[in-house]
């Protein structure tokens, strides 16, 4: 058994806040790099090198890459050999959080209340996603998440004979209602099976999949990347103004389901796809 | 076609502005949000005067991050339109001049904008960092306890935005 100082967790969470909101991961930013390459519309070439002039500015100058600096999804596997001391785990994540937006300059985006809509004022609480895993590490993995685009996302409850099909044509419909509205180029998170609530969090889990890494079950890659293709031929293009470059990449998780249904989720991220893992 | 332009706009000006026009402005603009937008209609509902004389004026919807010190402002893009598409021709009847957003609106708030001779722009979504260094100042003009929601007069210096619906209801997102 190894004890672990939930002071640790709370520190690190601090840190992965304020550095996830101003640092875009490498892989992120190659994916944008690409994309300038590959794009053949003026307007939106201009675009995307703003959106990287933007990167520049927010690393050097520590401004936020965005001001919608999101809500703290927080995706924590526990090694079930970890035992935590000094206080409370929710608590700690919380106070993490808390830290990493007030101290880091950071925009209190969270109510306490769908209906009553008071500000928080510290950007807590987070949306937390436990599991428990062999071993005796405990690897976190932040992505604050932006409601421009979660605003686009869904859940649909296919059935069996729809096949891959509908999957195909739920994917794109999901990208093309979310046209301008969630900051393109975006990254598409698919969670396909298990139930109405497991496909949504496999949908959020496949963002944080790092940009250009295949599913390895063969389908699904094969799927991935067709996605990406049809995607980019809407012609949504950077900002929505039109353009080759829609999606930066097409992210897709799978898991088992009952015999009657073929859940599925579309979560969809704008270009600042924030995603950081660090193991403690 | 890029064109230089002073905020707030003139009515000529917004008559001559089509959709696809790349602008750059530079003078005075408010910033206003779901929840300043709320409690705006809540006042004109009550039949009171709105907190800031929106006559003519660009309403920019934005909610900044926290200035660091020695800063105008923090970060400062966008936020989706379509939000805000349920107060807009309210506003824009009252004589707001124009609007600077992301993301596609109704058609009633297109309707509105022909209407009045008005024009809605959009600025580049998650570009906040960037778009920042073109706010010089950031005053807070109402709604305080909004935070990040507060109505602020912001000054900007070539402030970069696209004409997305023109005063003769073109939308530049139908005709991509
Ligand atoms: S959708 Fe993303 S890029 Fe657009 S405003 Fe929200 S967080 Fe920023």
């Amino acid at each position: 058994m190894r004890e672990v100082d939930l002071q640790v967790i709370t520190d690190t969470i601090r840190e992965m806040c304020i550095e996830v909101n101003h640092n875009l991961s490498p892989d992120m930013k190659k994916a944008l790099d690409d994309a300038t390459n590959k794009e053949e519309s003026e307007l939106g070439k201009k675009i995307l090198g703003q959106l990287q002039e933007n990167l520049v500015i927010a690393k050097e100058e520590m401004i936020p890459i965005c001001q919608d600096t999101g809500m703290a999804v927080i995706f924590i596997e526990i090694g079930q050999d970890v035992h935590f001391v000094n206080g409370n785990l929710e608590d700690a994540i919380n106070e993490g959080v808390r830290r990493g937006y007030v101290d880091g300059y950071l925009r209190k985006s969270v109510v306490d209340d769908p209906v009553i809509r008071n500000n928080t004022k510290d950007n807590t609480p987070a949306v937390i996603h436990y599991s428990i895993v062999p071993g005796e590490n405990v690897k976190i993995t932040l992505a604050p998440k932006g409601f421009g685009s979660e605003n686009m996302s869904k859940v649909y409850m296919l059935k069996p004979a729809d096949g891959i099909e509908g999957i195909k044509a739920s994917i794109i419909s999901a990208v093309k209602d979310a046209g301008p509205n969630a900051c393109p180029p975006i990254v598409v998170g698919v969670g396909v099976g298990g139930t109405f609530e497991k496909c949504a969090i496999m949908s959020k889990k496949a963002l944080t999949r790092e940009v250009g890494v295949h599913s390895e079950i063969p389908y699904v890659k094969d799927l991935e990347i067709e996605m990406l293709e049809k995607i980019n031929e809407l012609g949504i293009g950077p900002g929505g103004l039109g353009g080759k470059v829609t999606a930066l990449a097409v992210n897709v998780e799978t898991y088992p389901t009952h015999i009657a249904g073929m859940p599925m989720a579309v979560n969809i991220c704008c270009h600042v796809n924030r995603h950081i893992v660090r193991e403690v | 076609m890029t064109k230089y332009l002073t905020a707030p706009l003139s009515k000529e000006d917004c008559a001559d502005l089509r959709i696809g026009d790349y602008v750059y402005l530079t003078g005075t603009m408010y910033t206003a949000r779901d929840a300043a937008h709320k409690r705006m209609i809540e006042t004109l509902d009550r039949g009171e005067e709105l907190p800031v004389d929106i006559k003519g004026q660009l309403i920019y919807y934005m909610g900044p991050s926290p200035a660091r010190e020695g800063r105008p402002i923090g970060s400062a893009g966008p936020t989706t339109a379509g939000r805000m598409d349920k107060y807009a021709p309210t506003l824009l009847d009252l004589g707001l001049g124009g609007m600077i957003g992301k993301g596609k609106r109704t058609q009633a708030v297109s309707d509105a904008i022909v209407r009045n001779n008005s024009v809605y722009f959009a600025a580049v979504g998650g570009a906040g960092a960037l778009l920042s260094k073109s706010i010089t100042a950031s005053e807070v003009v109402a709604y305080d306890d909004l935070g990040t929601e507060a109505i602020r007069k912001l000054t900007v210096e070539n402030f970069p935005v696209i004409v997305v619906i023109d005063s003769k209801g073109d939308n530049l997102y139908a005709t991509i």
